[in-house]
């Protein structure tokens, strides 16, 4: 028997079918590279940081219209003189539709004695800003100096947008769905298909099998990794201020963590629509629960330590806190020791538990 | 080479599903290089019983030997030396002819080159067509040089011909000759009595789970004469199929 190259070994040919079904089938190659950068898009451009509209309010005043008014109010001229605000004259009756569908925040009426009257909502947010403005027009317009001096220093942090906080998460949640759905689904597929037990009544190594799962998933992530935090720095300028290698660890434990997850589910199911509802079910909380696309600090604190067992938001806080904080590795003590008891309970129970036909 | 007289010893085989007993105190002998046919109507324990051999299912009891050794001793240099075609095996769809045979290739140690079993299939045309292209027959003919490519010395085959038309039945007929013609030995499992008739050396029927009946074709046609009436004789000895063929070709069909 002459010497068979490493090409011919069941390890390398076992992981070549895992890249070749992958590249063969479109929609995975989407859902996977192109589906996460589209999202990051999206969203980059629908919370791109930018000046904060003016508020726009509206003047009530009985002289509009009357070319030959004798004057115009004192307030009113501050208003109008005062370019944080946009300003639109009103009749009475035009004035307030214009407040009930939102167009003006806040009206302000001139009475004829020179005082004025805000009519606005204090329950909307954008209104209470706008009257905090027009009062401090009027008040400095009429002669008011404040008393205490300020100054300010007016910063854009790059790594505090919105851009910023969902790039990482978006790579968790793009670690956990391959790592998930790329092992899982592929195992109960051939499962299903009796290719495992085809593949059973020949001498083929059982580690082999699982570990070409493991190589291919870690091929991947480096691609999925390198394109997706690669497109956040290029193109919406995503801060990577932590070590580069730490973040390669973290990502790499999170894709193996989320890959034990994946076996695990896969470990016992028999059919494709069965597995699949298994994975909507696990990954669902996560989804929402583990900070993707805002704060997980936004639930309450009862439910904050299940949240904090949950695999996607260690990785997401890891990913966080390397990326825009520049936190290293050995801080991140909790975090990493979730995503390592996911990884090692996972792969115990999976392999104690795979059906092997 | 095989040396043992007995490729397959199967004594007081017991296997139960719940209450069901699907193989029930079977006993079988095959001899090193003849071809076997396991009959039996749906149910009976035929796959059952193969799949025990195949070694994919635990037996509740009974003795089991295979070219000599046994799965509790030899696991994995037996699987070095059997070949095996499963009922129902799908195989990956999005590979192509050669990268299946190369991954099947890929888990033992010795074997024949994936380019001869292509050859001896005659799927060269098809070698870089995907899996999920081929037509019914052709995707019977890959899962055989799926089981050949490990050159194995004993063939597992479950319905190898089921649902395919005349001319690719025909066809993997001659690769069973073929294989039987080196000395080798093979259990076959079929529900069409022609194709036991022309490749089986000898036949065991089952039912119930357990053999009743065992002899050459011939012997076992006779020894029916006594009891049951011959049907009327026929005018000629050639069959519908033979008709179908001769009017459609020996070809084999790659629609």
């Amino acid at each position: 028997m002459s010497e068979r190259g490493f090409r011919e070994t069941s390890l390398a040919q076992l992981t070549l079918v895992r890249f070749r079904e992958f590249i063969r089938q479109p929609e995975a190659v989407f859902w996977t590279f192109v589906f996460p950068i589209l999202l990051a898009v999206g969203l980059g451009l629908a919370f791109r940081s930018k000046a904060p509209d003016k508020p726009k309010i509206g003047i009530v005043s009985p002289t509009i219209g009357i070319a030959s008014a004798p004057s115009i109010p004192q307030p009113v001229v501050s208003l109008r003189k005062d370019s944080s605000l946009s300003v639109e004259m009103f009749s009475d009756s035009a004035a307030a539709r214009a407040l009930r569908t939102g167009r003006v925040s806040l009206l302000v009426v001139a009475q004829g004695d020179g005082q004025v009257r805000y009519v606005y909502d204090s329950t909307r947010d954008e209104s209470r800003t706008a009257k905090l403005l027009v009062d401090r027009a009027i008040q400095t317009g009429a002669g008011r100096t404040d008393p205490v001096h300020v100054t300010e220093t007016k910063v854009t942090d790059k790594g505090s947008r919105y851009i910023d906080f969902v790039i990482p998460g978006l790579l968790g949640m793009n670690l956990m769905g391959s790592g998930i759905w790329g092992i899982g689904f592929a195992i109960v597929d051939q499962r299903g298909k009796r290719l495992l037990k085809r593949f059973m009544a020949t001498p083929m190594s059982r580690a082999q099998y699982l570990l070409s799962f493991l190589l291919s998933r870690l091929f991947f992530l480096i691609l999925e990794v390198v394109t997706l935090l690669g497109f956040g720095a290029l193109v919406f300028g995503v801060p990577l201020r932590g070590s580069l290698v730490q973040l390669g660890v973290i990502c790499l434990l999170s894709a193996l963590s989320f890959s034990a997850l994946g076996l695990l589910i896969a470990s016992r199911a028999k059919t494709v629509e069965g597995v699949s509802g298994l994975m909507n079910l696990v990954m669902m909380p996560m989804w929402i629960f583990s900070g993707v696309f805002f704060s997980s600090s936004n639930f309450p604190s009862a439910v904050q330590p299940i949240i904090k067992i949950l695999p996607l938001t260690s990785v997401n806080d890891a990913l966080r806190a390397n990326m825009l904080e520049g936190t290293q590795i050995t801080a991140l003590g909790i975090e990493m020791a979730v995503i390592m008891g996911w990884l090692v309970i996972g792969f115990v129970l999976a392999l104690k538990l795979f059906r092997w036909r | 080479m095989v040396t043992q007289s007995s490729a397959l010893i199967v004594k007081d085989l017991r296997k139960s599903y719940g209450d069901v007993k699907a193989v029930d105190g079977l006993d079988l002998e095959i001899r090193s290089g003849e071809c076997f046919g396991l009959l039996g109507p749906n149910g009976a324990g035929k796959t059952t019983t193969i799949e025990i051999c195949e070694g994919l299912l635990e037996r509740d009891s009974g003795a089991l030997e295979l070219l000599g050794m046994t799965w509790e001793h030899d696991g994995n240099r037996l699987r070095e030396r059997l070949g095996i075609q499963l009922q129902d095996t799908q195989l990956s769809d999005k590979l192509s002819v050669r990268e299946t045979l190369e991954l099947f290739r890929s888990f033992y140690k010795t074997g024949r080159e994936v380019d001869e079993v292509i050859q001896l299939v005659q799927l060269e045309e098809k070698i870089s067509a995907r899996v999920g292209t081929l037509s019914g027959g052709q995707k019977q003919r890959l899962a055989i040089a799926c089981a050949l490519v490990g050159d194995p010395d004993l063939l597992f085959l479950d319905e190898p011909t089921t649902g395919l038309d005349p001319q690719s039945r025909r066809q993997l007929w001659a690769l069973i000759e073929e294989f039987k013609a080196t000395g080798r030995t093979i259990l076959l499992t079929t529900h069409y009595m022609d194709e036991a008739e022309r490749l089986c050396d000898r036949v065991a029927i089952v039912d119930h789970g357990h053999v009743i009946a065992l002899g050459t074709p011939r012997e076992l046609i006779d020894s029916i004469g006594a009891t049951v009436p011959a049907p009327p004789p026929r005018p000629t000895t050639h069959t519908l199929e033979d008709v179908f063929v001769a009017l459609t070709g020996r070809t084999l069909r790659d629609e």
